[in-house]
């Protein structure tokens, strides 16, 4: 308790300051997300199981069985460990972040890119479809690419694939959106127009002055795309159109197999696949929300700026 | 009488992520009825700061000692703000001192009626009885400050009132609460000069049909001129002279004040001889023939006519001053000339070529951009940036070459070598205003376009900057178009003048004449609108002075 | 413009110039005529994107049928015809509110949209009141004590609501609420003998509420609002983060704007700046946002209406996915864009009405 109080006061002043809060967050988020990178990277040896096991020496597992020393989060309806298909399940959501991070990044930013710079009618087409597919849901996007690409029924590649597609779909029109209406406020600054009045050609200028200077917002993307990935894919699997048990461990697809558990009040099919969903999703979004912490300038340098005008002052010499 | 404001060795510093940093230090002020004391300074000299601490209007970031003491005149002021309780502070707030910003277009909340803003201070305080009686009383004020049809704009949003009209009703909204003492942060510095001497007389009106005292923060000595009965300097975080204003104009005692005030570009003196004669037959560089540019409208919108069949020509080894306010099309001639505007109609010949040649004379134009701090690619090196034009014209120059060519562009600008390697945020704004007349040089061009290039910049930096504009342009004999707001740097570089008006040019000579002895009925009041920062003499340019309501909008 | 915009509305900005008042009819045509665009994009997109994939009839019956049965029922269909001519019947029908008949049994979808699409409705108001009631007021206490312990608080509960999907929250709070507990119904939108009750009168609105409050009877009412509670708070909640952190930003940009500051100058009190001078201006790019949310929360719908049993929209795409009826579901996703255009155009009507400069 004396320890508690001792300690209380040099901490406060941190966390009004917004530092120690950025930190936390920042700290948590690594944390988590490197848990996540290890489970999955690390799965086969963590798990007690293979993901699609139902047997081992002693037998079948049994269905629905309660956490015991065996099975310590129990078995699910299909007769699987439910703690080995968690494990495997961060297998799946790491893959369906790197797929759809390779689908929809490249793609978007060049689109972005070359239609904010040189701007006319094929940007305002690309515009109007952009928007129409920012304002759909994602989910129902996700929907009609996956029975595009595998008809609903999925294989590990097949399902992962279909869900990587889906989630470039919604993904690629905002990465466009965002790298555009970056190109376009570095468009309009005066260095670009000072590299166009010596006469620097456009790809030159796109290249070298606007694409570098527009790009600073994309590791807050990657961090959003990387959660919205996880939960498309979640969702499509919570539907029925995920992948198959048998072909990989998915988190989306457990719990749609545990919506009646829950109603029998089996509470260990659903809990552990739904935290890691939460957690992964989790260090992802502080790691990106502290990343939009540091990159608001207002934060980085507080109470200097509203008073004090950066510029002008002190003259050279 | 007492006085009505005593700030005592006022000390305000700012924690920082790098440890505190020192705004003010050690000032002590005051201000008497009826009284204007013009607080002036440079950028980071610590006047905002001194001004808000007034009103309590610091961040929480910041530290505090001293005293700010206000009173209502009557007796000595006994009130510290600085240790106010927070109930004590709001009711000091607008009623003892009333603030006046410099944005009047920030200022004031896009999404409410100007009557409405102006009443919440008077609910604030419980003044006004009813809310019908609060709203007449808002027309009554804004009558008082001449804002025409107050009945109709009571009911207005900001954007529907011109900039003028909006630091009219800010005005209004610290008068309304019967205030004795109005604190005012540059507030005329974002407005067109003419603007600027409307809102300077309604200033002058309020200490003399209200017996408001004023403490004026600016930077712009016309205006100190004009308006200060005493001023006092500010220079880093202290006071370094108080005067009256006529002793200080005439007499500076400190080297700083000295140094500031031979900074200030004299409208009316010093008034450049031609040193060109009047054609010399040649052809000149830029030549525009009923030149005109749209700005295309949005969502089916009409197009926005910027420049309107404006002709002139640029002469060889000519600096023109283009001359005009916001919104009379000047900076577009510019864009226009360097390939950064298309042209709706008429005809532009540069370097004797027509303009769908265009390409031809990509790398013969140097260009310098009003904001220094933009203009550099942030990414890259003051080196780069400037090596930029040599690399991107693909002239036959190796790494070493290029460097040698940079380094003597950097010297010739007056900036050491080593600046090369640094990137722009590590340069001063002055520093990177040079390094901006080093990149469009890099290319020996016949044709310099300069905007705005001094209006950034603090007036001790634009002075040198100026100086050197001036002997680079002696030295390589190119032609420039100077473009400016300010009057007084256009007469002190340019040879010739072009008074521009809503897109027309009304005016054009010699710069002597057109400035010295105008024409036209708007250069007349543009000259006539200027405070010259020389308070006698401005005194009797003030005769007549400008009549109120008449100039508005 | 100092109001900060975090993401604007996408197809038109709204525009900063107001002209007069004829400036803001006219911007509520174009802003109109812009749905039409935006539907046909979507529409042909999944059409291509669906017939990329094959027929329906083969996708839904291919395993049960013998060729010759699956050729003539894609004769009788008209699968077999090129496919522009179609995407052009298509579109022709659509434009004449036909969205087509489902494949498995056979009924038109907008028949199922009538028979659902209040059920939807009724839980997207109850996720829309719970995001309101605790969205708004949050963000504003997150805002005014910025960067202090209920603003890390109340952050750090925006990011979990966004972390947890919506189909695990549902699942919790019925573990909880329902199973554990038992305080509320597990799933359906009202007892048996409720819905049978409901469904006899004379004239019904289809949204359970609207119908339980009519008939007078004190149980049903009771027995709607318990099934509601649970679904609406777990849709609530997602868009209850979204809405707490829009409001956070947007009010901590406008607190700290010059405006504020002229009127705290003036005296005004802090909590009057923080309600009007602050809220007003930054409920702008708040509500414009929001409409972009209405898209986050129709996909909640669906994941939210599957987990409770909930028998709308949602759930019924739900069942035509799993029975591989892809007209069915073509056909809802459809009527999904429509709606989505449609919301969007209102909610941008009703960000203009907030801001003067579009309206004068």
């Amino acid at each position: 308790m004396t320890l508690l109080l001792t300690r209380r006061p040099p901490l406060r002043p941190r966390i009004r300051t917004g530092a120690g809060v950025q930190r936390v967050m920042l700290l948590t988020g690594l944390v988590l997300t490197g848990l996540f990178l290890l489970t999955a990277l690390l799965g086969p040896l963590l798990a007690p199981h293979g993901y699609a096991q139902l047997t081992d020496s002693q037998g079948l597992f049994g269905t629905q069985q309660h956490p015991s020393g065996g099975h310590p989060l129990g078995t699910t309806i299909a007769g699987y460990d439910v703690l080995s298909r968690t494990i495997w399940g961060a297998r799946t959501a790491l893959l369906i972040i790197v797929a759809a991070l390779l689908l929809s990044v490249v793609p978007g930013t060049v689109l972005g890119l070359v239609s904010g710079y040189l701007g006319g009618r094929p940007d305002r087409l690309l515009v109007g479809l952009a928007d129409a597919l920012y304002a759909f849901p994602p989910l129902l996007l996700a929907i009609v690419m996956s029975i595009v690409i595998s008809g609903g029924r999925s294989s590990l590649t097949g399902g992962l694939g279909a869900a990587a597609c889906s989630v470039a779909v919604s993904f690629v029109p905002q990465y466009f959106r965002v790298v555009r209406a970056e190109v376009i406020r570095v468009k309009a600054e005066p260095f670009v127009d000072a590299a166009r009045v010596i006469g620097t050609g456009p790809w030159r200028i796109m290249t070298r002055h606007v694409l570098r200077n527009s790009v600073r917002t994309l590791p807050l993307i990657f961090t959003i795309n990387a959660s919205e990935s996880i939960l498309t894919l979640a969702g499509l699997g919570f539907l029925g159109f995920g992948i198959e048990p048998n072909s990989a461990a998915e988190w989306g697809y457990d719990l749609n197999r545990a919506v009646a558990d829950v109603t029998a009040g089996i509470w260990w099919t659903a809990v552990p696949p739904g935290l890691g969903i939460v957690l992964t999703v989790l260090g992802t979004t502080l790691l990106s929300e502290s990343l939009t912490d540091l990159a608001d300038p207002r934060l980085r340098k507080r109470g200097t700026t509203p008073l004090l005008p950066a510029d002008g002052g002190a003259d050279d010499e | 009488m007492s006085d009505l404001l005593r700030i005592e060795e006022l000390h305000v510093g700012f924690a920082t992520d790098a440890g505190p940093v020192p705004a003010v230090r050690g000032v002590s002020l005051s201000v008497a009825p009826g009284e204007v004391l013009a607080l002036v300074g440079e950028s980071g000299s610590g006047k905002t700061v001194t001004a808000r601490s007034v009103l309590g209007l610091l961040p929480d970031t910041a530290t505090v000692r001293g005293r700010v003491l206000i009173g209502d005149g009557t007796r000595e002021p006994d009130e510290n703000v600085l240790d106010a309780s927070p109930a004590r502070l709001r009711a000091l707030r607008g009623t003892h001192a009333a603030m006046v910003f410099q944005e009047p277009s920030a200022t004031l909340n896009p999404v409410f009626t100007i009557g409405w803003q102006l009443t919440e201070g008077l609910r604030a305080h419980g003044r006004g009885g009813s809310k019908a009686e609060r709203r007449s009383l808002a027309v009554e004020w804004l009558a008082k400050v001449g804002i025409p049809d107050p009945a109709t704009r009571v009911d207005h949003y900001p954007h529907q009132l011109s900039g003028g009209q909006k630091q009219r009703a800010v005005i209004a909204m610290a008068l309304a609460l019967g205030s004795r003492l109005i604190v005012a942060d540059e507030p005329t510095t974002a407005l067109d000069v003419t603007v600027q001497a409307e809102i300077l007389e309604l200033l002058h009106r309020c200490r003399t049909d209200f017996g408001t005292a004023v403490l004026l923060i600016t930077h712009n000595m016309g205006v100190v001129a004009d308006l200060a009965d005493r001023v006092a300097v500010m220079h880093a975080g202290e006071v370094v002279e108080q005067a009256p204003v006529r002793d200080l104009f005439a007499a500076p005692t400190h080297s700083y004040t000295r140094e500031l005030l031979s900074a200030v570009p004299d409208f009316g003196t010093g008034r450049r001889t031609m040193s060109l004669t009047a054609d010399d037959g040649t052809r000149p560089v830029v030549s525009a023939r009923a030149l005109t540019v749209d700005h295309p409208g949005r969502l089916g919108r009409k197009a926005f006519r910027a420049v309107d069949a404006v002709t002139f020509d640029i002469r060889r080894g000519e600096i023109l001053g283009l001359v005009g306010e916001s919104g009379s099309g000047k900076t577009t001639i510019g864009r226009a000339i360097a390939g950064l505007t298309p042209v709706t109609g008429g005809q532009l010949e540069v370097f004797g070529a027509p303009l769908s040649r265009r390409r031809k004379t990509a790398g013969r134009i140097g260009y310098v951009f009003q904001d220094p701090a933009t203009s550099f690619d942030p990414l890259l090196t003051i080196g780069d940036s400037i090596a930029e034009p040599l690399v991107a014209h693909g002239r036959d120059l190796g790494a070493k070459a290029i460097r040698a060519r940079v380094e003597s562009l950097l010297e010739a600008v007056h900036l050491p070598r080593t600046h090369a390697d640094r990137y722009p945020h590590e340069l001063s704004g002055g520093q990177r205003q040079r390094a901006g007349l080093a990149r469009a040089l890099a290319l020996r061009p016949r044709l310099l376009i300069a905007d705005e290039p001094t209006s950034a910049l603090d007036v001790s930096v634009q002075a040198k900057v100026l100086d050197l504009f001036g002997e680079l342009q002696r030295e390589l004999g190119f032609a420039a178009l100077f473009v400016s707001h300010d009057l007084a740097v256009v007469e002190q570089v340019a040879h010739r003048v072009v008074v521009l008006h809503r897109g027309r040019i009304v005016e054009e000579g010699a710069t002597g004449q057109v400035l010295g002895d105008p024409q036209d009925d708007y250069t007349r009041r543009l000259v006539a609108a200027l405070p010259v920062p020389d308070p006698v003499r401005q005194a009797r340019r003030r005769q007549p002075p400008v009549q109120e309501g008449v100039a508005g909008v | 413009m100092s109001t900060p915009t975090q993401e604007t509305t996408g197809a038109v900005g709204t525009p900063a110039d107001g002209a007069a008042g004829h400036g803001f009819a006219r911007y509520l045509v174009v802003r109109f005529l812009l749905i039409f665009p935006t539907v046909l994009i979507l529409v042909s997109l999944v059409f291509f994107l669906m017939r990329l994939t094959g027929d329906p009839i083969s996708a839904a019956f291919g395993d049960r049928l013998t060729p010759d049965q699956l050729h003539a029922k894609l004769h009788q269909a008209g699968y077999d015809r090129p496919l522009l001519s179609q995407y052009l019947d298509y579109l022709r029908s659509l434009a004449t509110g036909d969205f087509g008949r489902t494949v498995t049994d056979n009924q038109p979808v907008t028949h199922v949209l009538t028979t659902y699409g209040s059920a939807t409705v009724e839980l997207a108001f109850y996720a829309l009141l719970v995001a309101l009631a605790v969205g708004v007021p949050l963000g504003m206490v997150a805002a005014s004590h910025r960067d202090r312990a209920p603003d890390a608080a109340l952050r750090l509960f925006a990011i979990l609501t966004y972390a947890t999907p919506v189909f695990f929250v549902g699942l919790l709070l019925k573990l909880v609420f329902a199973i554990w507990l038992g305080w509320l119904p597990s799933s359906g939108r009202a007892g048996t003998a409720v819905q049978l009750f409901l469904q006899n009168q004379t004239s019904t609105t289809g949204v359970y509420l609207i119908d339980a409050l009519r008939s007078g009877d004190a149980t049903a009412v009771a027995d709607v609002v318990r099934h509601a509670v649970l679904p609406g708070l777990a849709l609530g909640l997602l868009v209850a983060g979204v809405l707490l952190r829009l409001v956070r930003t947007n009010l901590i940009g406008t607190l700290s704007a010059d405006y504020v500051d002229a009127a705290r100058s003036r005296g005004v009190a802090p909590l009057r700046l923080l309600t009007h001078h602050a809220t007003r201006p930054a409920l702008i790019p708040v509500v414009t946002v929001l409409g972009l949310q209405v898209a986050g929360l129709l996909g909640g719908a669906v994941l939210t209406e599957t987990t409770f049993e909930w028998k709308g929209l949602g759930y019924e795409l739900a069942h035509y996915l799993t029975t591989r009826d892809f007209p069915a579901v073509q056909g809802i996703v459809a009527l999904f864009a429509v709606v989505v255009a449609v919301t969007n155009f209102l909610v941008d009507v009703v960000a203009a009405l907030i801001d003067p400069r579009v309206r004068y």
